[in-house]
């Protein structure tokens, strides 16, 4: 399909879940994410694929489980409450080195929150998405798009290197139109043969999928193991954009809807003649911290822009070993930076002063 | 063109039937003295008829919608004032109806009175690049699913195909075949074919019944700035 169609980014990650092979959806309803199962319950049965239902969070990701433990490509889909539901199971995935795609479209919280849109699961998904010793790639579309691609490489992603990866959305960029192309190209096909449980014919010895070690130190040498490929993968797949960056002396770092804003706002700022850029991370996990800390050396100052209380400030302050300051441009609880939220962040940032 | 008491607006979800409520709400205050609109959508939980509140208020234009729209709860209830404008004869009523058969499900309260007063035009918004509805068939089964959950049968079409910001005229004068096949597969007249306003005149000769629309349904990063052209 090489023309353009005008899609919800809901909608539009759940045909490019389709388009990637998966065939085995299971979730449960909650705003601001319920298209994708409203999309995948219309679509799957067409296909002859399987859309389930399930009676809760829980045991979603637990078919999640099971799916993936036969070699499929699978996914569940949340918003932030519902993620947390899920949190056990996306450890068991991770503890049993399974392939998985996590949708999480935020809303506001904490508790029950609200249905508006946040990033307030920054630190959820990339620090502590669970309980145990394990990352999930995490990926962060900032278009409709994006929310296409994203969902496709996520899959070859975790299927690449054994591994839960969760796409960290936001109810803007799940409920917002745009026209986007589904020409994706060819689906990489893994060979699961070697650990995915589906069915020995009688010709070779089982193969085990499970998180449970009885000897601590076979768990350790797993651990080891699995950080070693955690070590390619910061290595090999980090992913951001540069916006007007050659000559910045002001980073702005912002994903998602955030970003949206603050490309609004540099544009504005240069129009005044404010030198400014933007650092978009595109995985949050693994962060483009070598980006940012080489920027660190040419920049005065860095604003964060986020949906949240200040999580992703932590990381870029980590990244760039605190040699400039960063200022935070919050709005939280369901509310989005305007446009002149950011600018005035930005004159702030370009009266810090130079010890550039 | 002929104007009933009371216009719903109905369609596939996503097909852009806000969007065109509140331009043909604009085009109705031109003619008469009282105009409202009514957001009976049940589905949505963001891009309502409500982020136009303000703006309708100012032309006159009263809105009614649920206290929740827009709020940080998704409660998916209808608001007591519908009732008086499908009984109020002097008021003309524009309604905006939820996307696909579980949005037109909250019609059907209000289709008896409707249909008694039988005063009222029921559009079908109709968008090609919507993926769900890309040719006649699918989106006339959407149709049929439509008139079933809502209780009324459609009266018109709006071709209302668009890819956003990115529409070119040659996406609009492309779509005119296929609003003419559900047209000619519905029975339905085509009402008419609406277009973004900077289209309108390299598309009006070459369309019949051409609606210029603005895009007043926007992502919220982009308000401000349309609120500046607003006014």
């Amino acid at each position: 399909m090489a023309e353009k169609v005008l899609m919800k980014g809901n909608e539009a990650l759940a045909e490019a879940a389709i388009m990637a092979g998966c065939r085995h959806y299971f979730g449960y309803p909650i705003t601001p994410q319920t298209e994708i199962a409203a999309y995948m319950a219309k679509r799957m049965p067409v296909i002859g694929g399987t859309f389930l239902q399930a009676e809760s969070e829980v045991a979603a990701i637990n078919m999640i489980y099971g799916a993936a433990a036969a070699g499929k490509r699978a996914m569940t889909s949340s918003s932030s409450p519902g993620i947390a539901l899920k949190s056990e199971g996306i450890s068991y995935l991770a503890g049993s080195d399974l392939p998985a795609l996590i949708i999480n479209v935020q809303r506001g919280g904490p508790g029950l929150g609200g249905i508006q849109p946040s990033q307030s699961d920054y630190f959820q998904a990339t620090k502590s998405a669970g309980h145990g010793d394990f990352h999930l790639i995490v990926l962060a579309p900032a278009s409709v798009q994006e929310m296409v691609d994203l969902t496709f490489k996520g899959f070859d992603l975790a299927d690449k290197y054994r591994m839960p990866t969760m796409l960290l959305s936001d109810g803007t960029m799940g409920q917002m139109m745009e026209p986007v192309s589904l020409d994706m190209g060819e689906v990489k096909e893994y060979d699961k043969s070697s650990w995915a449980a589906c069915g020995t014919k009688c010709e070779r010895e089982h193969n085990v999928v499970n998180s449970l070690f009885i000897q601590p130190d076979e768990l350790e040498r797993y651990n080891f193991e699995r950080f070693e490929r955690y070590a390619q993968i910061e290595a090999n797949e980090v992913m951001y954009d540069e916006y007007r960056m050659e000559d910045a002396e002001i980073c702005l770092v912002a994903y998602g809807v955030a970003a949206r804003v603050s490309q609004n706002a540099i544009d504005k700022a240069r129009e005044n003649g404010i030198k400014v850029g933007m650092i978009r991370p595109i995985t949050l996990w693994p962060f483009p911290k070598a980006v940012l800390n080489a920027a660190a050396d040419k920049v005065k100052s860095f604003v964060c822009v986020e949906l949240s209380m200040g999580q992703m400030i932590e990381d870029i302050e980590l990244a760039i070993r605190c040699k400039k300051p960063v200022l935070l441009c919050n709005r939280t609880g369901g509310m989005i930076p305007t446009t002149a939220d950011v600018l005035s962040k930005i004159e702030e940032a370009n009266n810090i002063g130079g010890d550039k | 063109m002929e104007h009933k008491r009371i216009t719903l607006f109905a369609g596939h979800y996503g097909s852009g039937k806000t969007n065109v409520a509140v331009n043909y709400a604009l085009h109705l205050k031109d003619a008469f003295e009282k105009v409202s609109v009514a957001d009976l959508d049940i589905v949505n939980p963001y891009f309502r008829t409500k982020d136009s509140e303000a703006f309708l208020e100012s032309k006159g234009i009263h809105l009614i919608s649920s206290e929740y729209a827009n709020s940080n709860v998704d409660v998916p209830s209808l608001p007591a004032e519908a009732y008086a404008i499908i009984d109020d004869e002097s008021v003309h009523a524009v309604i905006d109806v939820g996307g696909d058969d579980r949005g037109a499900l909250a019609l059907g309260r209000y289709a008896p009175s409707i249909l008694k007063q039988n005063d009222y035009e029921m559009l079908l918004v109709i968008n090609k690049f919507r993926p769900l509805t890309p040719d006649c068939a699918s989106t006339v089964a959407v149709m049929h699913e439509i008139e079933t959950a809502a209780g009324m049968k459609f009266t018109g079409i709006i071709n209302n195909s668009n890819l956003g910001d990115e529409t070119t005229a040659d996406d609009v004068l492309g779509s005119v075949a296929y609003a003419q096949a559900i047209s000619e597969a519905s029975g339905l007249p085509i009402k008419m074919t609406t277009v973004k306003e900077d289209l309108y005149e390299s598309v009006k000769d070459k369309v019949s019944d051409c609606f210029p629309i603005r895009l007043y349904v926007r992502q919220s990063w982009a308000k401000q700035e349309e609120n500046l052209w607003q006014k």
